[in-house]
């Protein structure tokens, strides 16, 4: 297929026309779908698995049909987020962890961007829908009003040339504003302004975006995130733009309007210090599969899949010394040609025979610990044992050297 | 003053004493000046050589402002001295601060907005050691191979351009562009916080290899404590301008003795889900560095304030042997 002087993923003019075409006529009858107006309820209502959880994800696929090829940004996720509990989401940037949450919300960038295929029931109590077969009329109500998302630029995501009190008027008109005078809705904008602890609130709705503080916007956007008490909460990185001090005082925040609205959060972020403070469950993810989940415990004090393990020891932490930081080696895999085993081999240094077979599948350790790694596969137990033989005589010839 | 001799200690490469840099706010009538950003406002420490020092404090404190000022990168300082190898930087004539360039550089953020996307990352790399005429022409092409596999990266990647790399591999470039010169002393501004966790530890390993091999001088800029606790050897934390608490590492992170510099570690999140947390939550933001509170300018937001924290602005005041501190606490 690729020419060989033109090196390894190279791909003419002709070929891209060809996927460009295909990927056209796959996105375009998903956009008819999703476009449908007056679509029967029974289409896409359905009954959670478990009523106490608040989301569920069920083998999602997200992909994003690009001119170079196919990127699967989630290739079969599968989580649960249980009413009035925070999840933590981690992983490296590109990881699908913000493909994950977009999908939820129904904002991928449309046409390249699709759930293919896969479930994620959304309980809003009397009803539960299934957001991957949802059509857009009926996501709007839904967006912003049950689901709503707390995004990672406060710099960014404000538009700068509206005061701060029409654009949280414009959310609570939208979504919940019917019957409503504007003088109900600027009212109600104080109070949500207040609920996230802006002191002088009735100024600061009357201010543009960039008269305030990094911290300030955050919680702006916090108070437009909130204002319809939704079910859940996406938070995508809420924290990596603040400082330390700053960052104290939005999570402590977050943590208090949580249990005030009775809702859950799915915590989405790279850093481990964040998520052991507000999460009850972790999600890792790596290119775009989940490698292990469980409780925030098991995720901390038995950390199993190598990739955690290497993730939390490149980490340095405050008093505890070392020499050098462990890094993972190699990079992660081309998204376009994923392999077909685990995506984690070629960088893990516990790697065993059996894992040159196909992906390794979901392992439990605990009821609420699972890990897909063929390291905890009953089946090839034998093969570990070896390998830790291996090691051992190893560094002990090593030793007598 | 601590470092308050004038006299030269060769052991030390940088010496920095009370060090101000304000910017004009212009405005009203004629853009006639009309105030002050004090941006940096008083700083004082002195760095030993081959080691690193870290400086942290909340955005907007002027810790990226502390480093240019020293490498006279912002123009006129405002105030005090910047002593490097013994010699006050800002007296250097035009062609002394041209070869003391080669001497000291600095490492940026942003890997993404400091490359320039048109030239080859063998000509960024290159680029400086050609003006300098640091190297005879012939050996020039062994030497860029040399200092980018010191860096992590390959002959090949001379002749590609930076929008061809991923953000860990372009701050590689950026590391090698600086270290190409051979210096002595680096401004390290914030060089691992626009990178994953995994990358950070590579680049962080990948400096302090480089600082071992070539006994290089680092002024670690960085907001990221448990990062700054890793890399460096003394530990300096501004606040508002002024540098409040400085010392050693060890004497720093165990016992802090600055208010601010204690409810700074305690905001630290711990990666352990039953970690017990005294959290000291400072109430409101950094106030504007335009109009800074009389007396200490943490006053506003520190619990133990009193009447004199007001109206007199504290000293550094050595407190245990070098460990430095500006509070009315330690008086």
């Amino acid at each position: 297929m690729a020419k060989k002087n033109k090196g390894e993923g190279y791909l003419s003019a002709k070929e891209i026309r060809a996927i460009s075409r295909a990927n056209r006529k796959i996105t375009g009858e998903m956009e008819k779908k999703w476009k449908r107006k007056n679509v029967p309820e029974s289409e896409y209502l359905t009954t959670m698995r478990d009523p106490a959880n608040a989301v569920e994800f069920d083998d999602l696929h997200s992909y994003f049909f690009t001119d170079a090829g196919t990127v699967k940004s989630v290739d079969g996720v599968s989580f649960d987020v249980p009413i009035g509990k925070t999840v933590g989401v981690v992983g490296e940037s590109g990881c699908g962890k913000s493909v994950t949450s977009l999908s939820l919300m129904q904002l991928l960038q449309r046409p390249q961007g699709q759930i293919v295929s896969g479930h994620i029931r959304l309980n809003l109590g009397d009803k539960a829908y299934d957001i991957a077969c949802t059509p857009q009329e009926t996501m709007q109500k839904i967006r912003g009003n049950a689901v709503s998302m707390i995004f990672q630029e406060p710099m960014t995501s404000l538009n700068p040339v509206f005061r701060i009190g029409d654009q949280v008027d414009e959310v609570i008109e939208l979504h919940d504003g019917e019957g409503k005078t504007k003088e109900e809705i600027r009212k109600r904008t104080i109070e949500s302004l207040e609920m996230v602890g802006i002191a002088n609130s009735e100024g600061v709705a009357n201010m543009f975006p960039h008269e305030l503080s990094g911290g300030m916007r955050q919680r702006v956007m916090i108070a437009m995130a909130l204002a319809c008490s939704p079910k859940i909460i996406i938070a995508d990185e809420p924290t990596t733009a603040l400082d330390v001090t700053i960052q104290a005082q939005i999570l402590d925040l977050l943590r208090k309007l949580k249990d005030r609205i009775r809702s859950s959060i799915m915590l989405i972020t790279h850093d481990l210090g964040v998520i052991a403070e507000m999460a009850d469950y972790i999600v890792v993810m790596y290119a775009g599969r989940i490698v292990e989940k469980g409780t925030a415990e098991d995720i901390f004090y038995h950390p199993s899949h190598p990739y955690t393990i290497g993730l939390m020891e490149s980490k340095p932490v405050v008093g505890r010394e070392v020499k050098e930081l462990y890094s993972i080696p190699g990079k992660v895999p081309n998204p376009i040609n994923m392999p077909d085993y685990c995506y984690f081999r070629d960088r893990c240094e516990k790697r065993l025979s059996c894992c040159n077979g196909e992906y390794p599948c979901e392992i439990s350790l605990s009821e609420t610990h699972k890990v897909s790694c063929y390291l905890y596969d009953e089946r090839f137990a034998d093969l570990v044992r070896e390998k830790g033989k291996e090691n051992g005589s190893q560094s002990e010839e090593g030793g007598n050297a | 003053m601590m470092a308050g001799q004038l006299d030269y200690d060769p052991s030390n490469i940088l010496v920095v004493r009370n060090l101000k840099k304000y910017f004009p706010i212009k405005g009203g009538m004629m853009n006639r000046v009309i105030g002050q950003v004090k941006a940096v406002d008083g700083v004082t420490f002195h760095l030993k050589r081959g080691t690193t020092m870290g400086l942290v404090g909340e955005s907007g404190c002027g810790k990226t402002t502390t480093g240019r000022t020293i490498l006279r990168l912002a123009g006129e300082k405002t105030e005090g001295d910047v002593l490097f190898n013994g010699r006050e930087v800002y007296d250097l004539t035009k062609a002394e601060l041209r070869a003391a360039r080669t001497k000291m550089q600095i490492i940026f953020q942003d890997p993404f907005s400091s490359l320039s996307p048109r030239l080859p990352v063998g000509e960024i790399i290159g680029e400086a050691v050609r003006e300098h005429n640091l190297i005879p022409q012939a050996e020039y092409e062994d030497y860029l191979d040399k200092v980018m596999d010191e860096c992590g990266l390959q002959p090949f990647h001379k002749t590609r351009y930076p929008h061809e790399f991923s953000g860990g591999q372009r701050q590689r470039i950026c590391i090698a562009r600086a270290l190409a010169l051979n210096p002595q002393f680096v401004v390290c501004d914030e060089p691992v916080s626009a990178l994953d966790v995994s990358i950070q530890a590579q680049i962080i390993n990948l400096l302090k290899k480089l600082q071992e091999q070539r006994s290089l001088s680092y002024l670690f800029i960085s907001h990221d404590l448990s990062v700054v606790e890793h890399i460096s050897d003394s530990v300096g934390v501004m606040y508002l301008g002024s540098l409040v608490e400085y010392g050693d590492k060890k004497d720093i992170f165990a016992h802090p003795l600055h208010p601010y510099t204690q409810a700074l570690f305690s905001a630290i999140p711990m990666p352990d889900p039953n970690a017990r947390m005294n959290r000291i939550v400072l109430e409101g933001s950094i106030p504007s560095p335009a109009n800074p509170p009389t007396g200490c300018k943490f006053h506003t937001r520190c619990k133990y304030c009193t009447e004199k924290c007001k109206t007199e602005p504290p000293v550094q005041k050595e407190v245990e042997k070098g460990h430095f501190v500006v509070c009315h606490l330690y008086d």
